[in-house]
């Protein structure tokens, strides 16, 4: 059995602990030491943005980030997005205008689509194609997404 | 007795207060906000990580399999290989399945599973797979369906036969089947044509996609229950074939789904389950396996690729006088492709009389094909419509105009037998012809393609429940899947019959071991029959409240009439009394006669055919050869939309899927016969930068047999897509694409041939 390393990391604001392998990713850290389901596996190399979080305020693909590597870090997943009773407008938006079908790709891009809105208030359709180029969903041909996207953007800014 | 089969209540003026409205489904907040389980979200107590070893050769015997040093690793609980598979004859349906599951005597793709291990964790359980020493001696090996047709091919299975050949019965072949349809005359319909348009055509294997791999948790005691969660469309389907291959009684094995993460037809049949189900039962712990992307594409069904010769004819008037066809199928390792749905669906829309076709089925060294949209049709769809359109263009007419001459229409008998009801070919060409994208100018420099499609449509056997609490609101019970929203829908189809709000009603999707036999989630029959079953559960439910609001009144039962939602005095000889809502009779049933429910289970029949037309403009770049799509428009005739926002996202979803088949997706194999694209990387499925907005247009012609008059709408918007998009790139570059993936090195190609011909 190989050695295990000791992390201790910040999620969704609260302090966690964990053991890793050297060798596993921040995904698997989450999924199976923290039971934080809600970050996807859809590849496990960087290609369909599933397991999409935030580490320290830059979006990344957490299969790609070693478990250790996450020491000290502040990491949002999906399960922090909402506050309280209060659902993220993009959650909202998501909902309303069905921009989740099958729902396997929704918490990356509902991750992804927040990074966009938080440095590019008011994107064009064509920005949030090509900050969204990398999370795949086979469901929706990705329509709905966008739409919610737009829709989330003109909410929170009030326009 | 007449039941809701033959007597659905349809009826067109029924104001409708929640049918067709877009009310947020009630999963949908479990999905945005992370919590919905899907396959691999499951952890129980001492849970195990299960790894499959798989073959790295394409074709080979398997001398023997040495398991020794992974049993002795330390974490390692459990190991299976072939021998703990009961014995299954070769050829068989049962036998198929368990080779496909595990090799036996031959590992026949590259990816077949030969042996698996369960560890304390995952990274001792891919060690252990390491340990394990299989000899195998490498065969020659075919890729090609064609090259497989071949007298010398190297021979996958010694027990095919081609079936449909008279004198088959010594030759060893890879020729599963051979298939002929026909109706009329086609020699006396080509006759009468002015205008004869033959070609060849070719599709690739292509994967269904799903973002979710393939993950499940089994558990097994040691008196032998098994209990299985899996990602699946077909719980009871997946448990009969568990209990055909495993041989364990179904009342022993409880299969349990989880929310599904895309299936599309790829999750209809097992693949690490029964492997999973092993590991348990020698470990007695619980087993989780959650495949790789790569274990994806390697080991689960693609798409059949196919070659296909079409011809027709037409007058110069414009009526189609025949069709003939020959058309081959690869389906992978085993037989299973559905191909036969493609003989019966590839001309039917058009009013034909005569018609020729003859298919093949055929194995090759290449994963097991599985079920994608319309199992088998786009492909071969592809070069019809590309046909239809060259037969307009020679004879100067308007090609959505040559489709409306020939529409088939109410009463037209169809090559499988089936007589068209109600339909709404018609009135989706007319729509199609009167929207914005087709009125509008083809903008300079890019190409429209225009092309129609059609799907049956099923039905098949269905149970539901719906309980009424105490309080009056609703649960529902569904023996499907919910692939895309029928939750919702079929809770908004109960809500209107009770006369409550959707709010009030809640639908979860059973175990196997809480209702009846249900056929898979697949076909675009869910909505459909699930919808059916639950409003007859529905009825009966009212039928009951009826018999309370009696019981509390003291007047018979004939004397009570159910509307919007209250019981009434059917006249005012009756009685006088205020009427009582569904909650004020169920709060009532400790006094009356206990709980109220409604259950249903039906084979249920009268799915409405569905047709859809699609409107593409594409540029084509002349030195990259790369296709952008610019413009799309989905016009599908939904029978009627229960959920609106739904049956756009089919229209849509189904549009991009076949957007990349289009232009993309391909499997591709290397002269070792194994497959050397199994990744999102070099597998390139449409990205949201790739396509525009997809526009859609409902149309809604009732099918009445339903209470509602739906019509499934998953499968037909793939059926169009491929051709569509080849009749827009050949009205740029003067040649229309005859094989798919359209990539660029094929585009350029026809457009530097195209420049050398002029």
């Amino acid at each position: 059995m190989s050695r295990k390393y000791h992390v201790t990391t910040t999620v969704n604001g609260d302090e966690y602990e964990y053991l890793c392998e050297p060798q596993q990713t921040l995904l698997d850290a989450l999924r199976d030491a923290l039971m934080l389901t809600g970050t996807k596996e859809g590849c496990a190399t960087g290609d369909c943005g599933a397991c999409t979080v935030m580490v320290d305020d830059t979006m990344i693909c957490s299969c790609l980030m070693l478990a250790v590597e996450a020491d000290g870090k502040k990491i949002e997943t999906i399960e922090g997005m909402a506050q309280g009773e209060e659902l993220h407008p993009l959650q909202r938006n998501f909902l309303e205008l069905n921009g989740s079908q099958c729902g396997i790709c929704t918490p990356g891009i509902l991750i992804a689509a927040r990074a966009l809105l938080d440095r590019n208030p008011d994107p064009t359709e064509t920005e949030v194609r090509y900050w969204l180029a990398g999370n795949l969903c086979r469901c929706t041909g990705y329509d709905k997404i966008i739409r919610s996207v737009l829709a989330a953007g003109k909410e929170m800014r009030g326009a | 007795m007449s039941t809701i089969l033959d007597k659905s209540g349809f009826n067109p003026d029924k104001k409708l207060k929640i049918v067709g409205s877009s009310p947020v489904k009630h999963d949908g907040i479990d999905k945005v906000t992370g919590r919905a389980k899907f396959g691999a979200d499951l952890f129980l107590p001492g849970m195990l990580i299960g790894k499959i070893l798989r073959s790295p050769h394409p074709h080979a015997i398997i001398r023997s399999i040495d398991t020794t040093a992974a049993e002795s690793l330390p974490g390692v609980k459990a190991v299976v290989t072939r021998v703990d598979f009961p014995e299954l004859p070769k050829g068989s349906v049962a036998g198929d399945m368990s080779r496909n599951a595990m090799a036996r005597e031959k590992a026949l793709y590259d990816g077949h599973p030969v042996a698996a291990v369960a560890a304390t964790s995952e990274s001792i359980a891919k060690q252990a797979l390491k340990l394990i020493k299989v000899d195998y001696e490498a065969l020659p090996h075919v890729i090609d369906p064609i090259d497989a047709m071949k007298p010398a091919a190297p021979i996958l299975h010694d027990h095919i036969r081609t079936k449909g050949v008279k004198d088959a019965a010594e030759k060893k072949t890879n020729v599963v089947e051979r298939l002929e349809l026909k109706m009329g005359d086609v020699e006396a319909g080509f006759a009468q044509a002015d205008v004869i348009v033959e070609h060849e055509y070719d599709t690739k294997p292509m994967h269904q996609g799903y973002i979710e791999p393939q993950g499940c948790v089994a558990t097994c005691t040691e008196d032998g229950q098994v209990e299985l969660w899996c990602c699946t469309q077909g719980p009871w389907v997946f448990r009969d074939r568990l209990t055909e291959i495993l041989k364990i009684e179904s009342s022993k094995i409880r299969v349990t789904q989880s929310e599904l993460g895309g299936g599309f037809g790829g999750k209809t049949g097992f693949y690490a389950e029964p492997i999973a189900v092993l590991l348990a039962r020698k470990s007695k712990r619980p087993v989780k396996i959650v495949l790789t992307r790569g274990e994806v594409f390697r080991g689960t069904g693609p798409v059949s690729g196919t070659r296909s010769r079409i011809k027709m004819g037409v007058t110069r008037d414009g009526k189609i006088t025949a069709a003939d066809a020959d058309l081959v199928f690869q389906t992978g390792a085993f037989t299973g492709s559905m191909f036969f749905n493609a003989p019966q669906a590839m001309f039917t829309r058009y009013d034909l009389k005569n018609v020729k076709t003859v298919s093949y089925e055929v194995v090759s060294n290449r994963p097991k094909v599985n079920s994608f949209r319309a199992p088998c049709v786009p492909q071969v769809v592809f070069g019809v419509e590309g046909v239809v359109n060259e037969l307009a263009q020679k004879i100067g007419m308007d090609p959505l105009d040559l489709r409306i001459k020939n529409a088939a229409t109410e009463g037209y008998k169809t090559i499988y037998g089936e007589t068209f009801g109600p339909i709404g070919f018609l009135e989706t060409l007319i729509a199609a012809k009167n929207c914005d994208h087709y009125k509008s100018p083809v903008p300079k420099g890019q190409g429209r393609g225009v092309a129609a499609g059609f799907w049956f449509n099923r039905g098949g056997e269905t149970t539901g429940t719906l309980n009424i609490a105490t309080d009056g609101s609703v649960t529902i019970i569904l023996g499907t899947t919910d692939v895309a929203g029928s939750r919702i829908s079929i809770s908004m189809m109960a809500a209107e019959e009770l006369g409550i709000p959707v709010d009030k009603v809640r639908a979860v999707m059973a175990d196997t071991h809480a209702l009846g036999w249900n056929r898979i989630t697949a076909g675009s029959r869910t909505t459909y029959s699930s919808g059916m079953v639950i409003i007859d559960s529905a009825r009966k439910a009212i039928t009951e409240v009826c018999r309370r609001a009696a019981l509390i009144w003291g007047v018979p039962e004939e004397g009570v009439v159910f509307e919007d939602g209250y019981c009434r005095p059917a006249s005012s000889n009756v009685g006088e009394f205020p009427p009582l809502s569904i909650a004020e009779i169920a709060g009532k049933t400790t006094l009356t006669l206990g709980a109220i429910a409604g259950h249903s289970e039906m084979n249920v029949t009268g799915a409405g055919p569905g047709f859809g037309v699609h409107i593409v403009d594409v540029d084509v770049d002349q030195e990259l050869g790369r296709v952008d799509i610019k413009r799309y428009t989905v016009v599908e005739d939904a029978g009627k939309a229960i959920h609106r926002l739904q049956v756009e996202g089919q229209y849509q979803g189904g549009a991009v899927q076949g957007i990349g088949w289009a232009l993309n997706e391909e499997y591709v194999y290397g002269e070792d016969g194994r497959l050397q694209n199994p990744s999102f990387l070099d597998y390139r499925m449409p990205v949201a930068s790739d396509v525009p907005m997809i526009d859609t247009e409902i149309v809604e012609v009732p099918n009445p047999r339903h209470p509602y008059g739906l019509r499934g709408v998953g499968e037909v918007p793939v059926t169009p897509t491929m051709a569509a998009i080849a009749n827009a790139i050949g009205a740029v570059i003067g040649v229309r694409p005859r094989s798919l993936p359209m990539s660029p090195p094929k585009i350029l190609k026809l457009i530097e041939e195209a420049r050398a011909a002029r």
